[in-house]
């Protein structure tokens, strides 16, 4: 317990004093993609569900937060519920159709109904379609204007904390526990009463609209929506960032997050498209040799180091 | 009659596209006995199993719990009823402790098995009860070990203290002493005979020596049909059975006590 709170305050001071000496839209872009890895993996790593198409919460919640800022000229605060909420209800319905289906299965069926949205976003007027939903603003809030990049860290960092803690408190609940029965054992979990069906849709609808959340921020952030956020690309990278960091740990899809993230941003401009080839060879290389990630190992050599078993 | 017959199945049919494995299958299950089902490889008997919880949906036929329908329930719905079963692999969470493996078992009546704001220390309050059916298992000396690591007989053993934690009227188990040791498997038979008191118990059990030692009636299914029904004495006696458990089993139904 007092392990765990050290590095949860070593982690809350960092992000506080980080954009002094990082730059902090990369933070920020860092941050979301934590958020998001970590929602992702409340579903994966918690439940034992494997959705191949999460991007579709990330990208529908960015859009309506966009539209909603945009158009509507709602408050920021508004905005951010609004792709939030659409992004749950969005995961209510992929949700109740995927838990249907288990294994291969419900990934293929997340990935064909996250395909039809991305589509369907492809095609309509307020998207913007390949051009993207430009020009979003980011408004005010309590008075602290967003558009100052501080500001909006602050902000984006409170929304990060938060989302973690409850991440965390969902994990380690009485509904926590019912979903790690299910991911170790569900026929047994069915046989002790329990009505799984509706513990892994609530955990769907949980993930979805906190990856939501991070997709409604990240329009914040880069004040514009792409299609890419809905793309399968960015389900596929939100799997790679989980295991990468370590399925079903605490910090795993923050670290794996902030690897890719920075990887990503640095070797755009050395690279170029090379870096595709570069993040495959990062998932071969995870998946034969380091298979429970980087926290994932670096905690099993300290068990090792200090005598316990794995 | 009725309310001594706990369980009761009514021309129970299943069929897989043309096999049929469970070919009408009469039996009555009465309350507070000790019933074993036997039955040759292939018999039928988990297919059985399966029906009756719900986990297969039977093709045709009834199955009527305290004299009420529950041939179109949701497995759920069985449990909460209060059939609950155990598995021919043994069924535990095994990345979580063992306090914690009873503790889920405990937890649903508590009502916030759906609260995901709520602290899981709220779950503290179960541990007294959780180390209760611990003790009456002999794991109060495991309870915080992690479930993968223990031997297979305590894991067996654990199961059987997680559906006791539902405190259920018909525990069904599905071959309790399969793949254990002599020591284990008279544990194990002492623990059934332990429990069955004020329950009724449904197991499928492939060693003799347990099903002649604790069981009140035996079903003996062959090629998914009942051969024959009654006291083990009796039933061992029936030349069908004989007949259909050939080589080495004749012996074993003649002389339970012989391993």
């Amino acid at each position: 317990m007092s392990r765990s709170a050290i590095g949860y305050i070593a982690l809350v001071a960092f992000g506080l004093i980080a954009p002094f000496f990082i730059y902090p839209v990369l933070v920020m872009k860092v941050l979301c993609f934590a958020l998001f890895a970590c929602a992702f993996n409340l579903l994966l790593g918690y439940t034992g569900l494997l959705s191949f198409g999460h991007a579709v919460f990330l990208g529908t919640a960015g859009y309506v937060t966009g539209h909603a800022l945009k158009v509507w000229e709602v408050p920021t605060l508004v905005g951010l519920l609004a792709g939030t909420g659409a992004a749950a209800v969005m995961g209510w319905v992929i949700g109740s159709l995927a838990i249907r289906r288990q294994g291969i299965y419900f990934a293929m069926v997340t990935l064909a109904l996250a395909q039809m949205v991305f589509f369907y976003f492809l095609q309509a007027p307020f998207t913007g379609g390949e051009d993207g939903l430009q020009g979003v603003p980011r408004g005010t809030l309590f008075g602290f204007d967003l558009a100052d990049d501080m500001n909006l860290y602050y902000l984006v960092l409170a929304i990060f904390a938060a989302s973690f803690w409850l991440i965390q408190r969902t994990i380690h609940s009485p509904f926590g526990q019912i979903l790690k029965a299910i991911r170790e054992n569900e026929p047994r979990a069915i046989s002790l009463g329990y009505d799984v069906a509706k513990y892994k849709l609530l955990a769907f609808v949980l993930s979805a609209g906190l990856a939501g959340l991070a997709g409604a921020t990240k329009t914040l952030v880069f004040k514009f929506a792409t299609l890419s956020d809905a793309h399968w690309h960015t389900s596929g990278e939100v799997v790679l960032m989980t295991l990468l960091g370590g399925m079903g740990t605490v910090f795993g899809p923050l670290v794996g997050a902030t690897v890719i993230v920075t990887l990503q941003n640095e070797l755009a401009d050395k690279v170029g498209s090379l870096v595709t080839v570069i993040m495959g060879a990062i998932f071969v290389i995870c998946v034969l040799a380091f298979r429970r990630g980087i926290v994932g190992e670096s905690l099993a050599l300290y068990r090792r180091m200090i005598g316990q078993k794995p | 009659m009725a309310e001594d017959c706990i369980l009761e199945t009514v021309g129970l049919v299943k069929e897989f596209r043309g096999f049929v494995a469970v070919n009408g299958v009469d039996m009555k299950v009465r309350r507070g006995h000790i019933h074993a089902l036997i039955g040759p490889n292939g018999a039928g008997k988990t297919t059985f199993f399966n029906l009756l919880t719900k986990f297969l949906e039977p093709t045709r036929g009834q199955i009527r719990f305290n004299g009420i329908d529950i041939t179109r329930e949701v497995p759920e719905k069985i449990a909460r009823r209060g059939i609950v079963r155990s598995f021919q692999i043994s069924a535990v969470f095994p990345h979580l402790t063992v306090l914690e493996n009873v503790r889920i078992a405990l937890q649903r009546k508590l009502g916030t098995s759906f609260h995901f704001w709520k602290s899981d220390r709220s779950l503290n309050l179960l541990n007294e009860r959780a180390m209760e059916l611990l003790t009456s298992v002999g794991l109060e000396g495991c309870a915080d070990l992690v479930t993968v690591e223990m031997p297979y007989g305590q894991k067996r053993a654990l199961e059987i203290a997680t559906t006791l934690a539902l405190d259920p009227e018909l525990m069904l188990l599905d071959e309790p002493t399969q793949g254990m040791g002599h020591e284990d498997v008279d544990r194990v038979m002492q623990l059934i005979k332990q429990v069955s008191a004020n329950r009724t118990i449904l197991m499928v059990e492939h060693n003799m020596k347990v099903v002649a030692g604790i069981s009140d009636t035996l079903t003996v299914l062959a090629r998914g049909s009942v051969l024959a029904e009654g006291p083990y004495a009796e039933v061992a006696a029936n030349p069908l059975v004989i007949e259909a458990y050939m080589g080495t089993e004749v012996d074993e139904l003649a002389s339970p006590a012989g391993h």
